[in-house]
């Protein structure tokens, strides 16, 4: 359990504009209606997509749908990605995608916390820098982007950004202790211990 | 220096620090339900593990579940083998369960607080983004994924990292007319959608304070809107008041030493926050969204703002109005509505439908709006028959549904279809949240949910809470 490190991700990158993309958008409630996450990365944007029935109301082919994107292991996304909903449906039908990591001005934290547990990062990095590396990926969707943990960096063509990822959670991926399951089930008479403590345990 | 609650709770439940940096912390009440869990359990069974604390668990069926008719087997042949599925899990690892057929069911953040499971100073978790809901108790409740409801059936314990308090203080009184609801919406929209990550909002001031439980829950329910994972509320006299005489709650001398314990948890009145803000109850409207997230909104008498009067980015305003198929300038009093939805773990509770039901009395739904009551509960539901509210709702044309999630989310057959617009009581103007992905949804109190189906459009409920009963058309 948890052994696997995670050091960096790398491939094409898939930029996905707009703040507070929430998580009924990335994937909605209707195909949480399954007893497992399979095939969930089929219907990644579903409702904005090409043949949807608002997609009539969009500009332009949508990231998801476009080909040169297609393959990309980095996503960069702006501010507050993964607002709403808790449903880890979400960032499991993007890592069934190929995503690896993203990169964003900012995240919710319960979309952070549930891609941390599937060992996919989210990193951040300045909006000025987000917007470049967006603008770098679009101009040249065949570049390879590489997110590199240990140095806390973004390299796209040759030029790097910092990016920031709390320094455990960052330790973390690099050590293989980001499943942290195994860890929790460690020394569990402490467990009991506190929860002897807590008089509504007892019943007061 | 004092310590707030959240401190309090934190470290009497800190286990220890994990190699990761992380906290550590004991999970007391871990509630469950039929969407967020089904991949948990079959993680438990592929590693051989027991559910660690099955006497700290509960679970029931809300998300999926079809309001109007509930014979088994559903005729919905996934929401069958989701329950099913559920069903199986809780036999085989051995937790109590409010099923279908159990006068208990209920939305999981309704059936928490009026079975007494949910009380001060626990630790609450739930795959389900809304159990900051059980904050309103003193609770510090989080909203976790399926990864996480796995390592708490696993382990009884979560890895968090610790939270920063910022303090929201709703001074002075409310007027009539203006709701808890009124008072989360304008929260949202001035501190932002995303404005509480890495916070935990505690809720005072003396509007809170004077609050009923359930007002509480609409507030705390709504905190991850705003970005916040945790919202919470001193527990207080009506906390311990509330709680007396629940199924799970102390009884006896043991609900005299609850009651200290609980008053003790208490934010110290010399507690340091790592932010406070203050929000005056007596210049609030009904607020109602115009746009795609519940920041985006404005009171019920006000215009839709363009990108800078609504201090956010143009480009987002401009896509949120060709969603919504609204215009800047335009009043958003008097748009026609299609649905009106009362329901949701945000506003499905007794004392909502008493509010709407006060509104609807006498009254007539516009012949052009659906107009549905799902209640929270099956205890919700049966208190409000026994008052007579069904009859009330049915009367004035409302349909009187049964206790789930239905058209907050769509999960079930309560979906919109098209473009609808809808007046709703819940928690998401998401696009395509209400189960159509071009349906428009907008949040409001349930009492501007009720006035908004008697108009057929949006409007003021201030103009109705003081009118004689069938004054109105």
């Amino acid at each position: 359990m948890g052994a696997r490190t995670i050091v960096f991700a790398e491939g094409r990158g898939l930029p996905m504009r707009g703040d507070d993309i929430d998580t009924d958008r990335i994937m909605p409630a209707r195909f949480l209606r399954a007893v497992t996450f399979e095939g969930l990365e089929r219907h990644l944007f579903e409702d904005e997509r090409a043949g949807s029935a608002a997609a009539a109301q969009a500009h332009g082919v949508h990231p998801f749908d476009n080909p040169h994107y297609r393959g990309a292991s980095v996503l960069v996304v702006n501010r507050n990605f993964g607002c709403g909903s808790s449903r880890e449906h979400a960032p499991q039908a993007l890592y069934r995608l190929g995503i690896r990591a993203v990169v964003g001005e900012s995240f919710s934290e319960i979309f952070f916390g549930n891609a941390v547990l599937i060992g996919m990062p989210c990193v951040t990095a300045s909006p000025d820098d987000v917007h470049e590396i967006m603008e770098r990926v679009e101009e040249r969707p065949e570049t390879v982007v590489r997110v590199d943990l240990p140095s806390d960096s973004c390299e796209i063509d040759g030029v790097t950004y910092d990016i920031r990822l709390p320094g455990n959670v960052r330790d973390a991926f690099i050590t293989g202790a980001w499943d942290t399951t195994g860890l929790l089930l460690d020394g569990y008479a402490d467990v009991d211990a506190v929860a002897a403590r807590l008089p509504y345990v007892g019943g007061f | 220096m004092g310590k707030t609650l959240l401190r309090k709770v934190w470290d009497l439940h800190t286990v220890r620090t994990l190699p990761t940096g992380q906290t550590q912390l004991f999970i007391g009440l871990h509630l469950i339900h039929e969407v967020t869990t089904p991949q948990a359990f079959d993680a438990l069974r592929a590693r051989g593990w027991r559910v660690a604390r099955p006497d700290r668990t509960f679970a029931t069926v809300d998300h999926i579940v079809p309001t109007r008719e509930r014979r088994r087997p559903f005729l919905d042949v996934m929401a069958e083998d989701m329950i099913a599925s559920l069903e199986r899990n809780c036999r085989d690892f051995g937790i109590p369960l409010a099923g279908l057929d159990d006068d208990r069911q209920g939305i999981v953040h309704v059936i928490g607080p009026e079975l007494g499971l949910t009380q001060p100073g626990m630790t609450i978790a739930c795959g389900d983004s809304h159990t900051s809901t059980h904050g309103a108790f003193g609770a510090v409740a989080f909203g976790i994924g399926t990864s996480q409801v796995r390592d708490v059936l696993a382990s009884q314990c979560l890895a968090l990292e610790p939270l920063r308090v910022r303090r929201i203080r709703v001074t002075g009184a409310l007027p009539a007319g203006v709701y808890a609801k009124d008072v989360v919406l304008t929260i949202i929209q001035r501190l932002g959608v995303g404005g509480g990550v890495g916070y935990a909002y505690e809720y005072a001031g003396e509007a809170i304070e004077r609050m009923s439980m359930d007002e509480r829950m609409t507030i705390c329910n709504m905190s991850i809107e705003g970005g916040a994972r945790v919202g919470y509320v001193n527990p207080d006299r009506t906390t311990a008041d509330y709680l007396e005489g629940r199924p799970f709650a102390p009884a006896g001398g043991a609900f005299d030493r609850a009651r200290a314990w609980w008053t003790s948890m208490a934010s110290d009145p010399d507690a340091a926050y790592d932010d406070d803000v203050e929000i005056r109850a007596e210049e609030l409207t009904p607020v109602v969204t115009w746009g795609v997230n519940p920041g985006q909104s404005v009171g019920v008498d006000a215009t839709i703002p363009s990108g800078r009067e609504a201090g956010m980015d143009a480009a987002a305003v401009a896509d949120a109005l060709a969603y919504m198929q609204l215009q800047p300038g335009q009043p958003i009093a008097g748009l026609r509505v299609d649905v009106a939805f009362i329901g949701s773990c945000t506003n499905s509770r007794l004392s909502d439908l008493r509010e709407a039901a006060r509104i609807v009395s006498g009254r007539r739904v516009a012949p052009h709006v659906k107009a549905l009551v799902v209640p929270g509960s099956v205890s919700v539901k049966r208190a409000a028959e026994r008052e007579g509210l069904d009859q009330i709702f049915r009367a004035a044309g409302f349909e009187w549904r049964s206790a789930g999630c239905s058209m907050c989310l769509g999960m079930n057959p309560d979906k919109l279809e098209g473009s609808q617009v809808c007046a709703t009581s819940s928690n998401r103007n998401f696009k395509g949240r209400q189960g159509s992905p071009t349906g428009r949804s907008l949040l409001m109190s349930p009492a501007m949910v009720a006035a908004a189906a008697v108009a057929g459009e949006v409007t003021d409920v201030r103009k109705l809470v003081n009118q004689p009963e069938g004054a109105a058309s």
